[in-house]
C-alpha cells in the first residue's frame, strides 16, 4: 500500500496549553490514512463535538495539529515548498457543506470553474477552458447551457453543490474531500450529488474521504467507515460489519437513534437508553463512559485502546478486550478492501 | 382547515405559497406535514397561528378549532389563542429563547400573558412542574438560555409550549439542529407530553423517518399544495401520488445499499409553476391531461386523498 494523505497521531487542542483547564481537546491521537493505489469511499461519522470539522482543516492543511503529523505523500503538510503545496491543493479537493457561503452573488457560477482553470493552467485556449467546463458539467449531471452564464441565486442548492463536485473534478484530483456535502440538499436531489461521488471513485480511482453527522448515507457510499466519539475513535472497519454488527455501545445508540423511513415503527418503542446525554468533565477514562449502560469500573480509569475484534473491524471498547489489541496508527489494518475493482486514472 | 390560500408579496409580482389547502386534525392525532424546501410545509404551520408576516398574506381559507374560525378572530382573540389553544414549538428553538431572561421568567411570562396572575409561590410550583414533564432538572429553572445544551434548549421550549395546556402543538421542524441521539429523546419527551395533555401534534419537516417513526398521519406537500395526506403506514407501503413514491424511492436506507436514486428534475420556482400538476415536468407518467388541467385532492381510497389524475 503507498499511503497518499495520511494523518498520524494528530491531537489538536483549541486554546490555553495541554494544563489549560479551558482548553478544548477536539481531537485525540486519531490516525487515518488514505490509500493511493486502491482508491477507496472512507466515511468518517461524528456527533457535533466529535472533532469531524476540525480533521477536515487538518487534512485540509487549514490548520496545524498540536501534536502529531498530516502528510500528503511523506510530506509534512505543514512543512511543504510552494511547489509541493500548490501540487498538493492540486490533487486534494474540497467539497463544503454549504452551497450557499462558497460562491461569491456578483460573479456568474462561470467564475468558480473558470478560476482554476485559470490558475492551474489546465486549458490552453479559451476554447479547450470551456470544452474542459463542459464535460465536468455533464459528468455531475448538469446540463451546461442552463448552467454556465447564470447567477448563484439562479440555481438550487442542489445544482449549487452540483457545480461544486464539477468544480472539484475539473482539477483531476487524486482525493476528495467531502465535508456534509448533502446536508442542506433536499432529499430528491441528494441521491444525484452522492452517485456522482461514488462514479467518481469508481470510474476516475478518486478516493473520497466522507465526513458527515449521517450514518445512513455514509453507509450507501462508502466502503469503510470510521465512527468518532469526542474527537476519539468509537468503532472503525468495514461498513457492512459496522452497520449491521455495530459492537461498541455508542455505535449502537447512534444506530437505534436513527428514526427509519420504513412502515415499521420501532423507533420510540425502545426506551433503553432515553436518560439524557451527559458530558463529564474529560476524564482520563472512556470519553464515552458517562453515557454507556455497560460501563465498569475500568472504563473510567483508562481510555480504551482499539481492539481488533474482527478481521475488517475494531472497536475502542473494554467489552472487546479478548481481541488483540491495535496501535492508532495501525487502525486502517483493519479496513475492508473496496468491494469493487476501480478503474485507475489515466 | 379549509381552501387555505396564502400569497407573498414579491418584487417579481406575488407568489402563491399555499393554494387550496385544506386537512382536517382530530383529537389526539399526530398529523405530520412533509414537504422539501419551499413547499409551503412552514407557510402552512404559520397560517393556522396566524403568524404569517408581510409581505405574506392570507387570502382565503377558514380554519375552524372546536367550532371557532380562527381567521375571524380579532387580533386580540387571536392572541390569546395562541399558547392557550394553539402552541407552537418553533424550528431552531436557539433563536426563540430570550437569552437574557431566566427559563422560569420565559415560563412566568406566558402565564401571566394569559390572564394566569397567580402567586409566585404557585409560579415557581408550575414551572417545577413543567420542567420535570419535559424530563429537566428542576436548576435549570434558574439558567440562562446559553447554559443549556440544544436539546435541553428545545425540552424547555416544550415546556413553555405546553405551559397552559394547549389542544394543538404545531412543531416545526424542532430537532432539526440536533443529533440524532438528542433527536429521539426531544420526540420521545414531545410524545409523552402529548399523551398526558390529550393534545394533538402537527409536525411540519422534511425528514420521512422522522414522520414514519412519529406521525400518525401524514401530508406531502408539493409547490404549495398538499397532493397527498393518507395513513402513514399506507403512505409507506402504498403511497399514492407518484411524487410521494419517488421521494420515498430517493431515501438511502440502513436495510439496504445502493437502491435509493433521486428525482430527476427541479423543485419548481413558486412564481413560475408549471400549467396543470406542479409536478408533472418530473413525472414518469404524465399525460396530456396532467399538463392542462390541476388535479384535486380526492379521496382515492378510504383515508387515502390524493391530487392526481391517474388515481
Amino acid at each position: 500500500m503507498s499511503t497518499l494523505l495520511e494523518a498520524r497521531r494528530v491531537t489538536k487542542i483549541f486554546g490555553g496549553g495541554l494544563f489549560d483547564r479551558t482548553s478544548t481537546l477536539a481531537l485525540d491521537d486519531f490516525s487515518l490514512a488514505i490509500d493511493g493505489d486502491r482508491p477507496s469511499i472512507t466515511a468518517v461519522v461524528g456527533e457535533s463535538g466529535s472533532g469531524k470539522t476540525t480533521l477536515s482543516r487538518l487534512l485540509l492543511g487549514l490548520t496545524a495539529p498540536t501534536e502529531g503529523r498530516v502528510r500528503y505523500e511523506g510530506r509534512d503538510l505543514q512543512a511543504m515548498s510552494r511547489a509541493e503545496w500548490r501540487a498538493f491543493r492540486r490533487d486534494v479537493q474540497v467539497i463544503f457543506q454549504d452551497p450557499y457561503e462558497v460562491y461569491n452573488p456578483f460573479y456568474r457560477v462561470d467564475h468558480v470553474l473558470a478560476t482554476p482553470v485559470a490558475k492551474f493552467r489546465l486549458a490552453s485556449s479559451r476554447a479547450a477552458a470551456r470544452g474542459l467546463i463542459e464535460d465536468v458539467l455533464r459528468a455531475v449531471g448538469l446540463r451546461p447551457e442552463e448552467t454556465l452564464g447564470r447567477f448563484p441565486h439562479q440555481l438550487s442548492g442542489g445544482q449549487r453543490q452540483r457545480v461544486m463536485v464539477a468544480r472539484a473534478l475539473l482539477l483531476k484530483p487524486r482525493v476528495i474531500l467531502a465535508d456534509e456535502p448533502v446536508s442542506m440538499v433536499d432529499a430528491s436531489l441528494r441521491a444525484t450529488i452522492l452517485a456522482s461521488l461514488r462514479r467518481m471513485n469508481a470510474e476516475l480511482g478518486i478516493s473520497i474521504l466522507y465526513i458527515t453527522h449521517d450514518l445512513t448515507t455514509a453507509y450507501q457510499i462508502s466502503d469503510n467507515i470510521v465512527v468518532l466519539y469526542r474527537g476519539s475513535v468509537a468503532e472503525a472497519g468495514d461498513v457492512e460489519l459496522v452497520v449491521k454488527q455495530p459492537r461498541h455501545p455508542y455505535t449502537q445508540l447512534l444506530l437505534s437513534s436513527i428514526p427509519q423511513a420504513s412502515a415499521a415503527r420501532t423507533w420510540m418503542t425502545d426506551n433503553a437508553m432515553a436518560s439524557a446525554a451527559v458530558y463529564d468533565a474529560a476524564g482520563a477514562g472512556c470519553k464515552f463512559a458517562a453515557r454507556c449502560p455497560s460501563v465498569a469500573s475500568r472504563c473510567r480509569e483508562a481510555a480504551p485502546p482499539l481492539f481488533q475484534t474482527d478481521r475488517h473491524r475494531a472497536v475502542s471498547c473494554y467489552l472487546h478486550q479478548d481481541a488483540p489489541s491495535l496501535a492508532p496508527e495501525a487502525m486502517v489494518s483493519a479496513f475492508a478492501l473496496p468491494s469493487v475493482t476501480r478503474g485507475r486514472r489515466s | 382547515m379549509r381552501n387555505l390560500l396564502v400569497h407573498y408579496g414579491t418584487p417579481l409580482g406575488a407568489v402563491t405559497a399555499a393554494d387550496s389547502v385544506s386537512f382536517s386534525l382530530r383529537a389526539g392525532e399526530r398529523l405530520g406535514v412533509v414537504g422539501e424546501s419551499g413547499s409551503g410545509k412552514s407557510t402552512l404551520a404559520l397560517a393556522i397561528l396566524r403568524m404569517i408576516k408581510p409581505p405574506g398574506r392570507i387570502d382565503a381559507g377558514e380554519v375552524w378549532l372546536d367550532g371557532v374560525n380562527l381567521l375571524a378572530l380579532s387580533d386580540e382573540a387571536m392572541r390569546q389563542v395562541r399558547l392557550a389553544r394553539i402552541a407552537l414549538i418553533p424550528q431552531g428553538s436557539m433563536n426563540s429563547l430570550n437569552p437574557v431572561m431566566r427559563i422560569k421568567d420565559q415560563i412566568a411570562d406566558a402565564l401571566r400573558d394569559h390572564g394566569l396572575a397567580p402567586s409566585r409561590r404557585q409560579v415557581e410550583e408550575r414551572v417545577r412542574e413543567l420542567l420535570e414533564s419535559v424530563g429537566l432538572r428542576p436548576e435549570v429553572a434558574d439558567m440562562f438560555p446559553h447554559e443549556l445544551s440544544g436539546g435541553m434548549k428545545q425540552r424547555a421550549c416544550i415546556a413553555i409550549a405546553i405551559s397552559l395546556r394547549p389542544r394543538v402543538i404545531i412543531a416545526d421542524e424542532p430537532t432539526s439542529a440536533l443529533d440524532v441521539v438528542v433527536q429521539k429523546q426531544v420526540m420521545e419527551t414531545l410524545a409523552r407530553v402529548q399523551k398526558d395533555l390529550g393534545a394533538s401534534v402537527i409536525l411540519v419537516g422534511h425528514d420521512m423517518g422522522l414522520m414514519a417513526q412519529f406521525v400518525d398521519r401524514l401530508g406531502v406537500m408539493y409547490a404549495g399544495r398538499l397532493i397527498e395526506v393518507s395513513p402513514v403506514r399506507d403512505i409507506f407501503t402504498q403511497p399514492l401520488h407518484p411524487y410521494t413514491e419517488m421521494l420515498i424511492a430517493s431515501l438511502p436506507s440502513l436495510e439496504q445499499k445502493g437502491t435509493f436514486r433521486g428525482i430527476p428534475g427541479l423543485i419548481p420556482l413558486l412564481r413560475d409553476l408549471p400549467p396543470g400538476c406542479a409536478f408533472h415536468p418530473r413525472c414518469p407518467h404524465a399525460v396530456d391531461r396532467c399538463r392542462a388541467e390541476e388535479p384535486r385532492l380526492r379521496e382515492i381510497r378510504p383515508a387515502g386523498w390524493a391530487a392526481c389524475h391517474l388515481r
